[in-house]
């Protein structure tokens, strides 16, 4: 019982704490590819730093739920994290939600960051909300879609249960699984405010989606709101390595295994983060109007993988 | 004394001192009835119609869920009234299936009756004695439609409702808009009671009885089986609002006063939920797999109209109206997924899709009817239901608008309320497709699965446009910045529900429990053992180590972390705070019309589906002085079948008054033609 909340304990701050270096070695990695020197992947520890330290400007007529909101949309990430395994299956709390429940959780995060978005009544604010909802409301039944495949496979949608049955058996290559793999990418780089569908870096008032949302918040506000992001980030990455590439996610109760989890995973988020840096390198930022059509691309892959369960 | 014999003498004191939950049910249906009537001895006076008789309509709905709860667990009971046509009983009956929808009607129209009580003014339309004369009698109507157990009552109840409710939509008659919105409300009720009582003729197979209990034990042959379902089908969609008979709806529910939409929308849409269910698995002794397949569909369509029409409305109650649509809709798949796992006799299954739609008609009853009074309130005290003219109304109406917000989080279908709990069933139940024999069907499940999933999510950006348009943001009128917040009577209603909310958002164990009186009625299995297997923490769909998911440990975690958060970061660093203007990119000129609109929040989805929609646009030319700009996004169905039909029996009509020439020696000529005809017809 105690080597299981140590466990939990354990893995939900691993992502906490390390989901800034995620995001700093992506934007490092970014920047090489880009032949520039890049600020190193330390950088977003010392924005949050910095973002921690300054006094907090509101807006004159900003209500509770703006100052409550950043909260809200941390503890949610939080929570997520200690859902997902990430080195190890141990974890108590997975029980409390399954794979919806963490559908929901997400929800519920943007849900309250649009609402917050909308609560100073600026043009950007209500823009960034809109445009956030409308990307999400297509993403998450796709993402749903993505996460019933591996659950029907498992005939679980419990994550831990997943990660077990697709780790710890011998091998079948199931092609649904690739293409929800291929639709999981596509999700998760909108979900993220990446490019092709939003991107990170811009505040051209034509393009920015999830920036527009968080113009008006500074300080601490802002420093939790920008670690959420990392830390969805981190978990979004999480949930993919336990769903399409769960090998070495140590199981329940193995210590011995737990050492090399921990390096296979650094080795697979270093990996996936310089695939994702390339990736953003490569592709351009798609029109408002084109992000419907991506989603709705990823949304087919994932509802076909799931028919090729079927079949 | 010597007058009243012992036999009556015996039943008398039985109901006074050791009362059957029946007798309670009928007790409040009489104190209902006696409160309406009551109202008309003062029918100006708001102090005695507000403030004694609805509230005591609400205690009466206490008494009435109190006695449905009993009344599920307990044996089915029955009574005869003599009343009625002489040799022609009321018949009625409580059973599990009944009793939890008269604990639905009791628990959500106590929080709207108290509302009431402090919601009707004098200056709108019919008085507050007549309101509340139509308000309790259609309270009662509706009681009396889940307890009747005979066609006779249930059609006589149905149609009380009808009436009432018509008239409770009415009751601001004097506005062209709301007379024809009952119009339409009527014709369309009427038009599915017609399909009702065709129903129970051909289930009545000929016997000319028309009790329950005749009907169960004849049995149909398929085609008339279908027959019956199809007819009550379209009978009491016409009532719930399934597609194509869904366009009363978005008109009548802003045409009512809002505590009426809200127990219409909350409660009545329910009363046909419960008649399908009753005639699908009850009355009729066979289902076949199509009508599975056919409710699932028609279902999945119902849902995705209604929440892409909802996405795109102005009006903030036209909203909640399509939102009802999209909830009827998720109701539906939910009856034809239990409809396809029974015919397939897999009874755990069916029992759990069925309780996940008897758990989201409660919940749409407790979010729905919250959501509905919180229009009501603002209406009042803004006089305004544009959403293009409402606005932060956060900073001047806080009660509302906190208690608005859970019901917003509710329908959005979010973790830990009680919206998310019903989804999460019914999804469970949908990735229990694979069981399916048949592979058609089981290709086919998957795919209504992740339409539902896209209505569902298209629900939260309702929601989010909704909320954010109404309470966040600058006012968009200045005088919104003094609107008053709700009186003391009308927060305890909107807290009552929202309550609701959050009580069976966290306890979902103990709420399947009880439903497994309701599921083994219809399906002969049961959810509720499976569901507390891990104990109440966790609820459960089929094994624990499927799935399980636990609302109160989910919340602890929530505010557990948020309080951690908020300490680490106020004890690490500091709370120091100021305020500015807001600084939007550096804009100087920010005044409250650049905000989002409603429209603008719809364009994305009017963008996107374009083809669900008619649209019409009217663009300025570019030379113009004072540029308006109109776009609508109407209803399609409305020209395709409504505006055709509508014609035709113009056109009928217009032929057959050819027949009609106002002398009457002609009229008493076709009289005389009709009876040679029958005198000869019947030699």
């Amino acid at each position: 019982m105690i080597s299981s909340i140590f466990s939990q304990l354990f893995q939900t701050l691993l992502i906490v704490v390390l989901a800034p270096l995620l995001l700093g070695w992506v934007n490092q990695c970014r920047a090489w590819l880009q032949n520039k020197r890049g600020a190193g992947v330390l950088q977003p520890y010392r924005v949050l730093h910095k973002l921690f330290h300054k006094d907090a400007v509101l807006a004159d007529n900003a209500s509770s739920l703006f100052r409550t909101a950043p909260y809200i949309q941390f503890a949610c990430m939080v929570l997520v994290a200690s859902i997902v395994p990430m080195v190890a299956t141990d974890l108590p709390f997975a029980a409390a939600a399954d794979v919806i429940a963490l559908v929901g959780l997400f929800a519920l995060a943007r849900l309250f960051a649009a609402l917050a978005a909308m609560d100073i009544g600026t043009a950007f604010g209500s823009m960034g909300a809109r445009r956030e909802m409308l990307v999400a409301s297509l993403a998450e039944p796709a993402l749903l879609m993505i996460l019933f495949t591996p659950a029907l496979i498992a005939h679980s949608t419990s994550l831990t249960t997943i990660v077990e049955a697709l780790a710890h058996r011998e091998f079948v290559l199931y092609p649904s699984l690739a293409f929800a793999a291929v639709a999981f990418a596509m999700v998760a780089l909108a979900e993220n405010a990446r490019i092709p569908v939003d991107n990170p870096a811009t505040h051209l008032e034509l393009t920015m989606i999830h920036e527009a949302m968080i113009l008006e918040y500074s300080a601490r506000h802002l420093a939790l709101i920008e670690w959420a992001s990392a830390i969805k980030l981190s978990n979004y990455s999480a949930i993919g390595i336990a769903l399409f590439l769960p090998w070495g996610i140590a199981s329940a109760g193995d210590w011995n295994a737990v050492p090399l989890a921990l390096a296979v995973l650094f080795v697979k988020l270093l990996l996936g983060g310089a695939g994702l840096a390339l990736l953003e390198t490569l592709s351009a930022k798609l029109r408002i109007f084109r992000a419907p059509e991506f989603l709705g691309t990823a949304f087919l892959l994932a509802v076909l993988g799931m028919l090729m369960l079927e079949l | 004394m010597v007058l009243l014999s012992k036999p009556i003498m015996d039943s008398l004191t039985a109901i006074l001192f050791s009362p059957l939950p029946i007798d309670v049910m009928l007790g409040v249906i009489v104190l209902w009835i006696a409160l309406g009537v009551l109202g008309l001895f003062a029918p100006l006076s708001l102090r005695f119609v507000g403030h004694v008789l609805f509230p005591l309509g609400a205690v009466g709905g206490l008494i009435l869920a109190g006695a449905g709860l009993i009344g599920m667990a307990a044996r089915p009971e029955t009574a005869v009234l003599v009343l009625g046509l002489p040799g022609l009983p009321f018949h009625l009956r409580l059973d599990a299936l009944s009793a939890f929808f008269l604990v639905l009607l009791g628990a959500v129209s106590a929080g709207i009756s108290i509302y009431s009580a402090g919601y009707f003014r004098k200056d709108e339309g019919t008085s507050p004695g007549m309101h509340g004369l139509l308000y309790h009698f259609f309270l009662a109507a509706m009681a009396l439609v889940m307890l009747a157990d005979d066609a006779y009552l249930f059609m006589v109840a149905w149609e009380t409702m009808a009436l009432s409710s018509y008239f409770l939509v009415t009751s601001n008659h004097k506005v062209p808009e709301i007379r024809r919105a009952g119009f339409l409300y009527l014709l369309i009720a009427h038009l599915g009671a017609i399909g009702i009582l065709l129903s129970f003729g051909v289930m009545q197979g000929g016997h000319g009885d028309y009790t329950f209990a005749t009907m169960r034990t004849s049995h149909l042959s398929e085609f008339w089986a279908s027959a019956t379902f199809l007819l009550a089908l379209f009978g009491f969609g016409a009532k719930a609002g399934i597609l194509p008979l869904h366009v009363w709806l978005p008109e009548a529910h802003p045409a009512a006063p809002s505590p009426v939409s809200a127990l219409m929308s909350g409660v009545m849409l329910k009363t046909a939920i419960y008649g399908l269910l009753r005639v699908t698995f009850d009355l009729l002794q066979t289902q076949l797999l199509w009508w599975g397949v056919l409710a699932l569909l028609l279902g999945l369509l119902t849902a995705l109209f209604g929440v892409m029409f909802a996405a795109v409305q102005t009006d903030m109650k036209r909203l909640l109206a399509y939102s009802s649509i999209e909830n009827i809709g998720i109701i539906l798949v939910g009856i034809g997924l239990t409809l396809i796992f029974h015919v397939y006799a897999l009874g755990a299954l069916a029992a759990l899709a069925l309780a996940a739609t008897l758990y989201h008609c409660l919940n749409h009853a407790f979010f729905k009817s919250l959501l509905f009074l919180v229009t009501g309130t603002v209406l009042h005290s803004t006089r305004e239901r544009s959403l293009g003219k409402l606005g932060g109304l956060i900073r001047s109406m806080p009660w509302v608008a906190w208690l608005a917000l859970i019901g917003t989080l509710a329908m959005a279908g979010l973790p830990p309320l009680n919206g998310f709990v019903s989804e999460w069933l019914l999804l469970q139940a949908f990735l229990a497709t694979p069981s399916l024999p048949s592979s058609y069907l089981s290709m086919l499940v998957p795919v209504e699965a992740a339409a539902v999933v896209l209505a569902i999510a298209l629900a939260g950006y309702v929601m989010v446009k909704f909320y954010g348009v109404i309470f966040l943001g600058q006012p968009r009128e200045a005088r919104l910045a003094t609107a008053h917040d709700a009186n003391w009577l009308e927060r305890i209603g909107l807290g009552w529900l929202a309550l609701g909310c959050i009580a069976l958002g966290l306890a979902p164990v103990f709420v399947l429990l009880q439903l497994d009186q309701v599921t083994r009625l219809l399906t002969g299995h049961t959810v509720g053992a499976t569901a507390a297997q891990s104990g109440w923490l966790f609820v459960v769909a089929t094994t624990p180590e499927h799935a399980s998911y636990s609302p109160l440990l989910f919340l602890l975690g929530i505010l557990a972390l948020l309080l951690l958060t908020f300490v680490l970061v106020r004890k690490l660093y500091h709370g120091r705070m100021r305020r500015g203007p807001a600084w939007d990119c550096g804009y100087p000129q920010q005044t409250a019309r650049m905000q989002d609109t409603a429209e603008g929040f719809g364009q994305p989805i009017k963008q996107i589906f374009e083809p669900f929609f008619r649209i019409e646009r009217q663009m300025p030319s570019p030379f113009d002085a004072h540029p308006h700009y109109q776009g609508k996004a109407e209803d399609k169905l409305w020209y395709a079948l409504y505006l055709p039909i509508a014609r035709l029996v113009e056109r009928i009509s217009l032929k057959m008054s050819t027949l009609q020439h106002g002398r009457i020696h002609i009229y008493l000529l076709y009289s005389l033609v009709t009876l040679l005809f029958l005198l000869l017809f019947t030699r």
